[in-house]
């Protein structure tokens, strides 16, 4: 029979020297997730410009003067915006790879190398990002 | 005798529904990025080119399930991290229902945006 148990306040930030790495791997997993769902949140209501916009002339919408098109090409056209895509590049890959070691060990796989998957996790992370700059930043100059 | 180290209470369905959601997630989020960042590219967005996506049935009904597996599992994990803060009685009522309007209010709004480009006039 499983019983609850009381292991208080787990969060204590204060004891982060004392940290193992699969402490620091559900850190940065919270801390990823606190990103994703704030953005999405943002997300949704820039992209919500595509209401009034769909009410605008067919003329206007064929030159990209629509609200939508405008607000969506005038954040791309700030290179702090392409500056913050790569950074949630970033932050979703991470909460992916690690996201997806996470669904392994809850299956049993890979219990002896956790650790070894959290920092394959870090370096394949930090891989697709800078492989991934130019992409993001093509056309902000 | 087992100990129990999860935040989720027992019964598990909302820790099924939350592995779910990921496993979902991880294939979906990889595909939107692939999509509209290295297919199209952030500089040639357009509402006739999202439209013309959105206009997809395969791709609306792919996105609208996008938007509800992402705030369940997003607005589902900021409530367990907040229950591991410590979060208790009273205040873990109003949170819980907070979140709960808040998921609302973001699934209309991001499906109204859907059918603004796909040309549904349902709002």
């Amino acid at each position: 029979m499983s019983q609850s148990y009381n292991r208080g306040l787990i969060e204590d930030f204060g004891r982060w020297r004392e940290f193992s790495a699969g402490m620091w791997a559900w850190i940065f997993h919270k801390f990823t997730g606190w990103v994703l769902v704030g953005y999405l949140f943002t997300h949704i209501a820039v992209l919500s410009t595509a209401i009034p916009a769909a009410g605008a002339e067919e003329a206007v919408l064929q030159a990209g003067d629509d609200v939508y098109t405008q607000t969506i090409v005038t954040l791309e056209e700030l290179l702090l915006v392409r500056i913050l895509e790569v950074g949630l590049l970033a932050v979703a890959v991470f909460h992916m790879l690690n996201g997806t070691r996470l669904l392994l060990v809850d299956l049993g796989i890979g219990l002896e190398s956790q650790d070894k998957s959290f920092y394959a996790s870090l370096v394949l992370t930090g891989a697709i990002t800078v492989a991934s700059v130019p992409t993001f930043i093509a056309g902000a100059f | 005798m087992a100990e129990r180290y999860s935040s989720f209470s027992s019964g598990g369905n909302m820790w099924l529904l939350q592995r779910l959601t990921a496993a979902f997630l991880i294939v979906v989020l990889a595909f939107h990025f692939f999509l509209l960042h290295f297919v199209h590219h952030a500089d040639e967005v357009s509402f006739l080119m999202s439209a013309g996506r959105m206009e997809t049935l395969s791709y609306y009904s792919l996105m609208v399930l996008f938007l509800l597996t992402a705030t369940f599992h997003g607005v589902n994990g900021v409530y367990n991290a907040l229950i591991n803060q410590g979060l208790t009685g009273t205040k873990r009522t109003v949170v819980k229902w907070t979140l709960i309007v808040a998921s609302v209010v973001l699934i209309v709004q991001g499906i109204r945006t859907a059918n603004a480009w796909a040309g549904i006039g349902l709002f």
